[in-house]
């Protein structure tokens, strides 16, 4: 589904992703850990199409398809799904009205009519449910005042309403305590299918205790150092990221 | 001849087809010669120094339009807050129409000024309160010289007048370039409310230079709701001068939704005379090209124990220019005031300019203002966040901008007012989504 090859990517003149290779197909869950710095949101703000990263080298297929020249939007069109690590707060605009608008111009890009009114809401309340969200917070201004959990939360809502084919969940467990875990988890999991693949970024083990991957990448300094299973994971949080520094220093 | 010398000249002529025993007479005699002592504001004045009215001027304006000419609601029903009840206030031409206006005497006199002036009935009112708190400088002079007509509202005590009512000034192009004067008197007496709505279209693209007086009386516990669409085409220039005078513990609000037009300036004015009142101005700016639009406000805090709020949002786009200057006078005896004045702009393009300029002048010593003003551009990380989740770059920067101005609705009272808006700012930005908040 996404196939990422030698992908080089910098900002204002710094590399910072020097050869990425990755091969997720559908139905995966591929876990991305490393140390700050390594190029973990670099790279998950290049698959969703940032416009202030200059890929140096190297593309990104989804489908078999180029994305490179396509802009955020036009890979949300495609299924393309970031969680954001720190979402954006924006005043004034509501998180209901936001998410029927990114589901309207999602279906306009499809050649859709908007979703009827009624459905919308039936969505909206199958699925906030689903989260555990309160009413009322779907009313208020998008991120505004959230707390760092109900920001996370909210963006999990949003990829249970677009139902992307490719979910790239940035740090997604940061700020969350151990309830809001087990049902951002739940979430995800439920959204989960043979079709769609998801990827999360991490630095800790414990979301994976919910979310399981298939396969564990270690990034360092813009590369994949070390690929793995379920297992890797474990052993990095047990032991750290040096000995990997080692090996790939040796 | 230059405008100047055109309008002075014409006075003579203009007063012999009015009443020359009209008890305004004198104002009007009195006014002539302020205009021509003063005349036109120029750049070098502090109040008009980013706004230059040259331009405006040089068009050989008809000062007094020929015939009459007759409109078709269907063909310009698209300019009335058609889906509410509410009586209409109409002028084609600077001329009323009586075909497309709805007035009453019903316990409430929603009619036109040109009766006023001239009817015994209303002369006590005209004597107690025509061109009282209009300023005497050139352009408020002017338009006293030339008051014949325009919208006269009296409502009596205790009257809480459910529809609201539209003043429409339409101009046809059936002169080369035309000069539109409308004189408003608004006088609403103890523990009223009114809401209005006022507007002026130009139908083509002849030039219409617009230079309109308002004065609005808010008695002892009124409520005053007047909102301002300006969304003319950018041949249409209007100097617009509102002068409010408040009583003790009315509530004055005026809504300026300021999006097109050649050249625009408001002339806002609030005068508190009584405690415990509030007085609300508030505006939405989104223009592009090369439009100006210009807000003059004036807050001038009297008494004491009184609020004023101001909230004025701009965005600018393309060669458009903007000003704000806000002046909040605070006088000794005017002790615990509460006075907030907020401009926040964005700027589009790289063309684009605004000019802030918030003036306090204090005198009291306890009291609480504040006032702020903010210039920017459009978060990109923002943008990043909405096209990520399919909202394309067009969608995703009109969604911000109103989102960006959106509170300023908040306080509109009138939900088809506040469609009309939204769908105008819509519009405007060239989107369609439904921005139902």
């Amino acid at each position: 589904m996404l196939k990422i090859d030698n992908l080089h990517a910098s900002v204002e003149d710094k590399a910072i992703l020097r050869g990425i290779n990755l091969d997720i197909k559908p139905g995966e869950v591929h876990a991305i850990m490393g140390p700050n710095g390594s190029g973990k949101s670099t790279l998950a703000s290049v698959v969703a199409g940032k416009e202030d990263y200059e890929v140096d080298e190297g593309e990104i297929l989804l489908d078999g398809e180029n994305i490179d020249e396509l802009g955020p939007e036009e890979r949300a069109h495609k299924g393309v799904f970031l969680s954001f690590q720190y979402p954006v707060e924006i005043p004034g605009v509501s998180v209901t009205n936001f998410i029927k608008t990114a589901i309207n111009e999602t279906r306009k890009a499809k050649g859709l009519e908007d979703m009827p009114a009624n459905e919308m809401l039936k969505l909206i309340r199958e699925k906030s449910e689903m989260l555990e969200i309160d009413r009322k917070f779907l009313s208020r201004s998008l991120n505004e005042g959230f707390s760092g959990g109900e920001k996370k939360r909210n963006e999990i809502f949003q990829m249970a309403m677009l139902e992307p084919k490719l979910a790239i969940l940035d740090e997604t467990d940061s700020g969350l305590d151990i309830d809001a875990l087990r049902i951002v988890a739940n979430g995800v999991n439920k959204l989960k299918s043979k079709d769609n693949a998801v990827v999360v970024i991490t630095h800790y083990q414990r979301l994976l205790d919910y979310i399981v991957p298939d396969h564990v990448h270690v990034l360092m300094n813009g590369k994949i150092v070390k690929s793995g299973g379920a297992e890797l994971a474990h052993e990095l949080e047990a032991k750290g990221y040096d000995w990997i520094k080692e090996e790939v220093n040796a | 001849m230059e405008l100047k010398e055109k309008l002075v000249s014409s006075f003579m002529a203009f007063e012999n087809t009015v009443d020359v025993d009209s008890p305004v007479h004198d104002i009007r005699t009195q006014a002539i010669k302020h205009f021509e002592n003063e005349g036109f504001p120029t750049k070098r004045q502090e109040a008009w120094k980013y706004t230059s009215l040259n331009a405006v001027l040089k068009h050989n304006y008809s000062v007094f339009p020929k015939h009459e000419e007759a409109l078709e609601f269907k063909d310009v029903k698209k300019y009335f807050i058609h889906d509410i009840d509410s009586y209409k206030i109409i002028f084609i031409d600077g001329k009323y129409s009586s075909h497309l206006s709805q007035t009453t005497h019903d316990g409430i006199d929603v009619c036109l000024m040109s009766s006023a002036l001239t009817k015994p009935k209303y002369q006590l009112i005209i004597e107690n309160y025509f061109n009282k708190i209009a300023t005497k400088d050139g352009l408020s002079s002017l338009n006293t010289a030339f008051s014949a007509e325009g919208a006269y509202i009296h409502i009596p005590k205790n009257k809480l007048v459910e529809k609201p009512i539209q003043i429409i000034h339409f101009s046809t192009g059936n002169e080369a370039a035309l000069m539109l004067q409308p004189r408003n008197l608004v006088v609403v007496d103890e523990n009223s409310h009114v809401q209005i709505i006022e507007r002026h279209q130009s139908l083509t693209d002849n030039p219409v230079l617009t230079n309109s007086v308002t004065e609005i009386f808010a008695n002892k516990r009124a409520i005053v709701d007047y909102y301002k669409i300006q969304n003319d085409r950018e041949t249409a220039s209007l100097i617009d001068n509102t002068f409010i005078n408040q009583k003790q513990e009315s509530i004055a609000k005026v809504h300026t939704f300021s999006f097109g037009g050649k050249l625009t300036r408001n002339n806002l004015n609030f005068y508190q005379n009584g405690e415990r009142l509030d007085s609300t101005m508030k505006g939405i700016t989104i223009i592009g090209n090369k439009q100006h639009v210009d807000h003059n406000t004036l807050v001038h805090h009297i008494e004491p124990n009184c609020e004023s709020h101001q909230d004025y949002k701009g965005i600018f786009d393309e060669n458009a220019t903007g000003v704000f200057n806000g002046k909040v006078i605070v006088e000794k005896e005017a002790q615990k005031t509460n006075a907030f004045q907020a401009n926040n702009n964005i700027l589009v393009s790289d063309k684009a300019s605004i000019n802030t300029k918030p003036q306090l002048e204090i005198f009291a010593d306890d009291v609480r203002c504040s006032h702020g003003c903010t210039i920017g551009q459009l978060d990109e990380s923002a943008m990043f966040y909405l096209r990520s989740r399919g909202i394309p770059e067009k969608e995703a920067r009109a969604l911000l901008m109103f989102a960006f101005s959106n509170n300023v609705l908040d306080s509109v009272k009138i939900p088809e007012i506040k469609n009309r808006i939204t769908m105008i700012i819509a519009n405007k930005l060239g989107v369609n989504i439904g921005f139902d908040l």
